[in-house]
């Protein structure tokens, strides 16, 4: 049991994928799409390294783990398609690929 | 209502969070939100130290803040963003985009040296600590198959990492 209570972890959490659920949708740049998924991510770990720390038990952080290894492979596909995507188009803006629409 | 001084880090430590968070959605500059976002997972992993997961917080550092980013860097290298990005900012503004990055990170060296040199901190730590042991006896007992299944999982993304990344006009099957 940590001296830190359980609400503020969730609350630090869900403000932190808050952040980044609102940077998924606001903006057009599809890097900063990435960026904002990692920050999602990154709450929910805190989500569960504060429930593994209240509760004493270590599932919290093997969950944690397997969200990093979830988070690196995401992050080597979804950079490897922005460059792909770049390549074909000269831009990282996620309108221009709504041009594939009625071609 | 008085807090301890191990409560009060924390909050410090997630108020940096969040500001770094903010930070990284709201730049035009992507190296700028690049730089706000390794603040952003650096003070989460001193939110993880605090809460009593010291090898969280280590694999935070080294796999995100490390591995994670460097791909950033790198995958922003090969994009040469000069012609899209940098001219929505002003060319010559010194180091002063560089003031806030640094303010938060000297924030977090002073809560991290702080935090080591301060004996009841480090008490109430070491109280309610789950190390790297338990973690593993975890992981390679009943995990057991989800870390295969997370192997697989590294593995296809590399293999769909070199394939999408893979230039197919040049010298390609294609």
């Amino acid at each position: 049991m940590t001296a830190i209570p359980l609400e503020h972890i969730l609350i630090l959490a869900s403000v932190l994928f808050l952040i980044g659920f609102v940077g998924v949708i606001v903006r057009k740049n599809a890097l900063f799409i990435l960026m904002s998924l990692e920050v999602m991510l990154n709450a929910t770990g805190v989500a569960f390294i504060g429930a593994g720390s209240v509760w004493q038990q270590a599932d919290g952080q093997v969950m944690f783990m397997l969200i990093l290894t979830l988070a690196a492979a995401e992050v080597a596909v979804g950079l490897a398609l922005l460059i792909r995507m770049k390549h074909q188009y000269r831009s990282l803006d996620i309108d221009v690929l709504s041009d594939l629409k009625g071609q | 209502m008085s807090f301890s001084p191990l409560v009060t880090m924390f909050y410090l430590a997630a108020l940096i969070a969040i500001v770094a968070s903010i930070k990284v959605v709201t730049r035009k500059n992507t190296v700028h939100a690049l730089l706000y976002l390794v603040i952003s997972l650096i003070a989460v992993a001193v939110c993880f130290y605090l809460m009593g997961a010291p090898f969280a917080a280590g694999l935070e550092v080294i796999v995100y803040a490390g591995a994670i980013l460097v791909l950033f860097v790198f995958a922003i290298m090969l994009f040469g963003l000069r012609e899209d990005e940098t001219h929505y900012t002003p060319p010559h503004k010194g180091l002063s985009m560089w003031l806030g990055p640094v303010a938060l990170a000297l924030v977090l060296l002073a809560q991290l040296l702080y935090t080591i040199n301060h004996q009841g901190i480090q008490q109430q730590l070491s109280a309610t600590v789950i190390d790297s042991k338990q973690v593993g006896i975890l992981l390679y007992g009943p995990y057991l198959l989800a870390v295969e299944i997370a192997s697989f999982l590294l593995l296809s993304g590399l293999i769909a990492a070199y394939h999408f990344a893979k230039d197919v006009t040049y010298g390609g099957q294609k």
